[in-house]
C-alpha cells in the first residue's frame, strides 16, 4: 500500500500549497499582480513560528496564530510601501517591484541572521503512526491536513459571509465601479492582502513543523510552486488554489514515488507550461474573449 | 552615407577600446583581478543586450533567460573538454544550440502575453536548469570542470559582432516591427506584421547571444554547475536591461558595467549586493518606471558628435 501512503503524503504538501496559492490567488484576483514576495513572506512565517517555539517555548497553536498575526501585518506593509504607488503603472514595472521586494526580503532576512538552516524542535506536535489498510500514516500530516482545511473553511466563510469578503469579491470584479459604490479600495486591498499573507505565514509554520528545515531561502520554490497551483485551478478564483495545490503536491509525490525525485521540481513546471498552452484560464477558469 | 560613417567609427572607436584593454592586461597595469572584471563585465554586457532584444525591442517580458545561458555554457563546454575541438566552434555550436532552444521554448509560450509569458519562460529556464542537474554526462550537481580558455581577446570580439548584429538589426526593416510589436501588438498585427514570426525570431537571437554569452562565461570560471544559472542569474540579467531603460541598448550596457562593478566590490558581502539591488531595483520602479535611459541611446544626447552605440 505505498500508493495510498504517497497520496496521503501529497495531500499533505498539496495543502501547503494551496494555503500559498491562496495569497498568490486573491492578490491576482484583485490588483492583477503576482505577489512574488508572496513566497517569501511564508518563509518569514516560519521563521516567526521557529523562533515562537523554539525561544519563547509557546505550543504549535499560539506559534501558529503568532505566526499569522505578524504575517498579516507585514503583508500589509509590504503592500503598502511598495505596491500601492504601483496601482496605475505597467504590469512589467509592477512584476519587477515584485521580484525585487522578493529579493529584499530573502537578502534581508539573511542580513539580520544569516543564511544557515534552522531545525524546528521535535514534538511539537504528537507523532503516532496509525495503520490504514496497510498505509503508515503519521498524525502529524491528518493533524496538518485538518489545520489546512479547517483554515480554508473559515477563509471561504470571510468571503462569501462577512462585509469585507464581500467587498473584496466587489472590488475583483470592477475597481472603479467598487470605488463609485462606496468601498473603501485601499483598505479593502490591504485586507486582502493581510488575510492572503496570514495563510502563507501558517503555511510556513506547517512547513516548518512537518519538515523541519527552514532557510531564507526555502520560500523560492514553494512560492513558484504554489502560484503554479493558482494558474492550474484559475487564477484569481479561490476555490481553484485548494484544487490546484492539492493536484500539485499529489503529482509531485506520485513523481517521486515512480523514482524520479530529482525531477520533481521540473514537474510542477511542465504542469505550468501545459496549463498554459492548452488551457490558460485554468481548471476553474471561464475563457474570456479578449478586447481590443 | 552617414550610417557607413557611424559604422566605421563605431569599429574604429571598438579597436581603440581593445586595443587600450589588451594594452592595459599585457603591461600588468590592470592585474588578474581587474583583467577578469573586464571579461566578465563583457559577458554580461552580451547577456544584457541579448535580453535587450527580447524585452526593451519586442516587449516580450522573458525572465528565463539563464537557461540560455546554461545551454550555451554546457554545450560549449562540453565541446571543448569531451570532444577537444577548438574554443571559437565551442562558442558558435554553443549559441547555435541555445537558439535552437530559443525557438523550442519560443514558439509554444510566446502566444502568451505579459505575466503569463513571463512565468511559462521563467518555468522554461527553471526547466532546463533541472535537466542539466539530471545529465550524469555533465556532471551532475557537482558540475563540469571547464579550463580557462577566455581571453579578453576573444571576449571583446564576441562583444563587437554582438552589439552590431543587435543595433543593425533594431534599426533594419525586421527591428522596426518587433518595436510595432512593443508598441501595440494587436495594431502590429493589423498592419500585415506577422507577430509570431517576430517575436519568435527575436527570442532566437536573444538566446542566441546569450549561448554565446554561455560560452565565454563557461571557460571563464573554471568549473559549471547548474547551479550558477538558477533563478537568481535571471533576475541579474533582468536587472541589467530594467536599470538601463527598457528598449535602450546603450543603456542596458551602460547598466551591466556599472553593476558588475559594483558587485565585483562587493563580492565579500554577497548580501549586501543582493540587498542594494533589490533595493535599487523597486526605487528604479516606482520613482522612475522607465529605467535610467528610458527608450533614449545614448548617441541621442550628443547629436551628430557622439560615435558609437554602447562601446565599452
Amino acid at each position: 500500500m505505498e500508493w495510498l501512503q504517497q497520496l496521503i503524503n501529497g495531500i499533505s504538501l498539496g495543502s501547503i500549497y494551496a494555503l500559498i496559492a491562496l495569497g498568490y490567488t486573491m492578490v491576482y484576483g484583485i490588483i492583477k499582480l503576482i505577489n512574488f514576495a508572496h513566497g517569501d513572506v511564508f518563509m518569514v512565517g516560519a521563521f516567526v513560528g521557529f523562533y515562537a517555539i523554539k525561544g519563547w517555548g509557546l505550543g504549535f497553536f499560539p506559534a501558529l496564530l503568532l505566526s499569522m498575526a505578524f504575517c498579516a501585518v507585514f503583508g500589509v506593509l509590504i503592500e503598502r510601501i511598495a505596491y500601492k504607488r504601483l496601482r496605475n503603472a505597467t504590469r512589467i514595472a509592477a512584476l519587477i517591484t515584485a521580484i525585487g521586494m522578493s529579493l529584499l526580503i530573502e537578502y534581508g532576512v539573511i542580513y539580520a541572521r544569516g543564511a544557515q538552516p534552522e531545525a524546528y524542535p521535535d514534538g511539537v506536535l504528537p507523532s503516532t503512526t496509525f495503520n490504514l489498510f496497510g498505509a503508515q500514516i503519521s498524525s502529524q500530516s491528518l493533524f496538518i491536513l485538518s489545520v489546512s482545511v479547517g483554515l480554508m473553511i473559515i477563509l471561504q466563510f470571510i468571503v462569501h459571509r462577512t462585509k469585507i469578503g464581500k467587498a473584496m469579491r466587489a472590488v475583483s470584479h470592477d475597481m472603479d465601479a467598487a470605488r463609485l459604490m462606496g468601498i473603501n479600495v485601499d483598505l479593502t486591498i490591504s485586507y486582502t492582502f493581510a488575510i492572503g499573507s496570514a495563510l502563507a505565514g501558517a503555511a510556513g509554520v506547517i512547513f516548518g513543523v512537518y519538515y523541519t528545515k527552514i532557510e531564507p531561502l526555502m520560500g523560492i520554490i514553494p512560492g513558484l510552486k504554489a502560484f503554479v497551483a493558482a494558474v492550474l485551478g484559475g487564477i484569481g478564483i479561490i476555490p481553484g488554489a485548494m484544487v490546484g495545490g492539492l493536484i500539485l503536491g499529489v503529482v509531485e509525490s506520485i513523481v517521486s514515488a515512480l523514482g524520479f525525485s530529482l525531477w520533481r521540481d521540473a514537474a510542477a513546471f511542465v504542469i505550468l507550461i501545459l496549463i498554459l498552452i492548452f488551457r490558460p484560464s485554468g481548471i476553474f477558469g471561464k475563457n474570456t474573449r479578449e478586447k481590443v | 552615407m552617414k550610417k557607413m560613417n557611424k559604422f566605421w567609427l563605431f569599429l574604429i572607436l571598438a579597436v581603440v577600446v581593445y586595443g587600450v584593454g589588451q594594452g592595459l592586461i599585457q603591461t600588468g597595469i590592470l592585474n588578474a583581478f581587474y583583467s577578469n572584471m573586464l571579461i566578465l563585465m563583457i559577458i554580461n554586457i552580451v547577456l544584457a543586450a541579448s535580453l535587450h532584444l527580447v524585452i526593451g525591442i519586442t516587449g516580450q517580458f522573458s525572465i528565463g533567460h539563464a537557461g540560455f545561458l546554461a545551454v550555451g555554457a554546457y554545450v560549449s563546454a562540453i565541446i571543448t573538454m569531451k570532444f577537444e575541438l577548438p574554443f571559437v566552434l565551442a562558442i558558435i555550436i554553443g549559441g547555435i544550440v541555445a537558439a535552437l532552444a530559443g525557438l523550442l521554448v519560443g514558439i509554444p509560450t510566446l502566444r502568451l502575453r505579459g505575466d503569463y509569458l513571463a512565468i511559462a519562460t521563467l518555468g522554461f529556464g527553471e526547466i532546463i536548469r533541472i535537466v542539466f542537474l539530471n545529465i550524469e554526462y555533465v556532471g551532475g550537481a557537482s558540475g563540469m570542470m571547464v579550463s580557462n580558455m577566455t581571453t579578453w581577446t576573444s571576449a571583446f570580439v564576441c562583444l563587437v559582432i554582438t552589439i552590431l548584429v543587435i543595433s543593425n538589426f533594431t534599426n533594419s526593416r525586421h527591428g522596426r516591427a518587433c518595436i510595432a510589436i512593443r508598441e501595440n501588438e494587436i495594431a502590429a498585427d493589423a498592419m500585415g506584421i506577422n507577430t509570431t514570426f517576430y517575436k519568435v525570431a527575436a527570442f532566437a537571437i536573444g538566446s542566441f547571444f546569450a549561448g554565446i554569452a554561455g560560452g565565454l562565461f563557461a571557460h571563464n570560471f573554471y568549473i559549471i554547475q547548474p547551479t550558477n544559472f538558477g533563478f537568481l542569474k535571471s533576475f541579474d540579467i533582468l536587472i541589467f536591461v530594467v536599470l538601463g531603460g527598457l528598449g535602450s541598448l546603450s543603456g542596458s550596457v551602460i547598466s551591466a558595467i556599472l553593476l558588475t562593478i559594483i558587485s565585483t566590490y562587493l563580492q565579500q558581502y554577497p548580501e549586501t549586493r543582493m540587498i542594494i539591488y533589490s533595493i535599487v531595483l523597486v526605487v528604479v520602479m516606482l520613482y522612475r518606471p522607465q529605467g535610467l535611459m528610458g527608450t533614449r541611446e545614448i548617441t541621442d544626447f550628443f547629436g551628430k558628435k557622439k560615435t558609437a552605440k554602447g562601446g565599452n
